[in-house]
């Protein structure tokens, strides 16, 4: 009964402002896509895995999501784990398929965050995971969270506002090869520096898009695979670590459970951090993909910065990252934005990646973190 | 529409009481020894329900601060630049401030901090900080 998990389809929406979409519509013409990019049909979904919408929320969503589509999955449940959700969703679908639950498991994100409400709302509403009692009183938003773990970041390991405006513009750089990218305009170190202050030390550039888009992946049995479309992507470890929700209650503001949750998967997999030809990692600020990079061991602390202005993350660097241009320049439309990075490392791997591909890479990276840096889950895939 | 106030329930209670009355007050377990904030029903450490309120000297120091451009909620937005900041207090137990009186030019972590309390528009004073 046991068999191994295989992603069989990707596909995203377009994203970025898309006029008259929906939170429901992006889910299904994601899902309908995956499914056809698998060489499935909706009906062949046995398992459902859905995320939460800020503009269509609902008590059961991936029941919604399921009736929407027009079908009647043995297995639904919905994932609600902020940033970490899109990862999180893969390894519960890699789990069931090899639990021998199901066959072939749709997980599926998406969101109309710009179109559907205001910027304003969108940030009063994400500030909303701060503590009520503890946090929120104090005018806490999530840039400015992420600031707290910036500034003491900085004063710890000797990281720079240069280092930090590095990530940005290394971004940009990759969005710049990817036609689909909400933000392609380039940008310099400058650029950065001088954009507006939101948190210090964190500027308008430091910070992740507000974006309407949708994601979804078909994860499959390795024996229900054979007939798919297009060379199958093993899910070869996956892993998780959750640590606090409120960043008060975070053990560290420097060292956070990505250390853990990847250690797990590349554990599972059995490979090492020096074996990944190209990641795609959780970039919600500059300094969270910093404090990951760092954390997770793909450099010694404070020598990420240095790297990125070097150009480690560029296509032929140390570490190619966030090629799709990320959270900071594709989009960011919640639950998708981690669903976007899973779906880049897919067509990363099989040669699907056009302007921005990387050379053969025959493994990837992949980590979501939700909250405060307070949920992570990591990912390693791999060509079949 | 107004800040979000503290609303305290069963477990916090007796923190926004002792405020009212001036002190800051954390929980310490009797099992362990564990010094702990925001308050919980168990000590994190050690899962005993064993547990005791200290209070704080009030005294500490920056552990990170921002200064805030943007304001999450209108309610706050007559308010920028302000500072919102983690204080590791001297019993070891950290804490959200704004830091308040001091230029965010000269802020710097480690810098000596006392705490003080702040009236709200609610019942409860917030605990705040500013440099001693």
């Amino acid at each position: 009964m046991a068999s191994k998990a295989v992603i069989t389809g990707v596909a995203d929406t377009a994203v970025g402002k898309v006029e008259g979409s929906t939170s429901l519509g992006l889910q299904a013409e994601a899902a309908a896509a995956a499914v056809a990019d698998a060489g499935l049909s909706l009906g062949d979904i046995d398992g459902v895995l859905c995320a939460y919408s800020f503009t269509e929320p609902h008590l059961m969503l991936s029941s919604v999501v399921s009736e929407f589509l027009g079908i009647m999955p043995s297995y639904s449940i919905a994932v609600s784990a902020g940033g970490a959700t899109a990862c999180a969703q893969v390894m519960q679908a890699a789990a069931l398929i090899e639990a021998g639950i199901c066959r072939h498991v749709l997980a599926v994100c998406g969101d109309n965050r710009l179109s559907g409400m205001s910027r304003d709302k969108a940030v009063a509403a994400l500030s909303e995971v701060g503590h009520a009692q503890f946090e929120r009183p104090y005018g806490i938003s999530v840039p400015s969270a992420y600031a707290l773990v910036a500034q003491r970041y900085m004063h710890d390991y000797g990281v720079t506002l240069e280092h930090l405006a590095g990530v940005a513009v290394a971004h940009r750089k990759h969005a710049m090869r990817n036609p689909k990218a909400q933000m392609r305009q380039p940008i310099t170190l400058e650029d950065v520096a001088k954009s507006k202050p939101i948190s210090t030390p964190l500027r308008l550039l430091d910070c992740c898009l507000i974006s309407d888009g949708g994601a979804a992946v078909v994860i499959s049995a390795a024996d229900a695979a054979r007939d798919t479309r297009k060379r199958g992507i093993d899910v070869l470890g996956a892993g998780q670590m959750n640590t606090h929700e409120h960043i008060i209650a975070s053990p560290s503001l420097t060292d956070f459970g990505c250390k853990q949750s990847s250690r797990q998967a590349f554990g599972r997999a059995g490979v090492k951090p020096a074996d990944i030809d190209v990641a795609e990692i959780y970039d919600s600020f500059t300094i969270t993909l910093l404090a990951e990079l760092e954390s997770i061991g793909f450099f010694a602390r404070g020598e990420a910065g240095p790297a990125i202005l070097g150009g480690a993350l560029d296509l032929d660097g140390q570490l190619p990252c966030n090629t799709h241009g990320g959270l900071l320049s594709y989009a960011h439309s919640g639950a998708a934005g981690g669903m976007f990075h899973v779906v880049e490392a897919v067509r990363q791997l099989r040669g699907e990646a056009e302007g921005r591909q990387v050379a053969s890479p025959e493994l990837a990276f992949v980590h979501g973190d939700g909250g405060i840096l307070s949920a992570h889950c990591s990912l390693v895939l791999g060509r079949n | 529409m107004s800040k979000p106030l503290p609303q305290p329930n069963v477990v916090t209670q007796r923190f926004w009481s002792s405020c009212k009355d001036g002190r800051f007050e954390f929980q310490h377990c009797k099992a362990c020894g564990h010094s702990q904030f925001p308050p919980r029903l168990t000590c994190i450490a050690c899962h005993s329900a064993d547990l005791d309120w200290l209070p704080s000297s009030g005294c500490g120091t920056v552990y990170s601060f921002t200064v805030v451009h943007r304001a999450p909620l209108e309610s706050f937005k007559a308010d920028v630049p302000y500072v919102i900041a983690i204080v590791a207090l001297e019993e070891g137990v950290r804490a959200m401030v704004n830091l308040r009186g001091a230029d965010p030019e000269t802020i710097s972590i480690g810098m000596p901090i006392e705490v003080f309390f702040e009236p709200t528009e609610g019942e409860y004073p917030l605990p705040q900080a500013r440099p001693r």
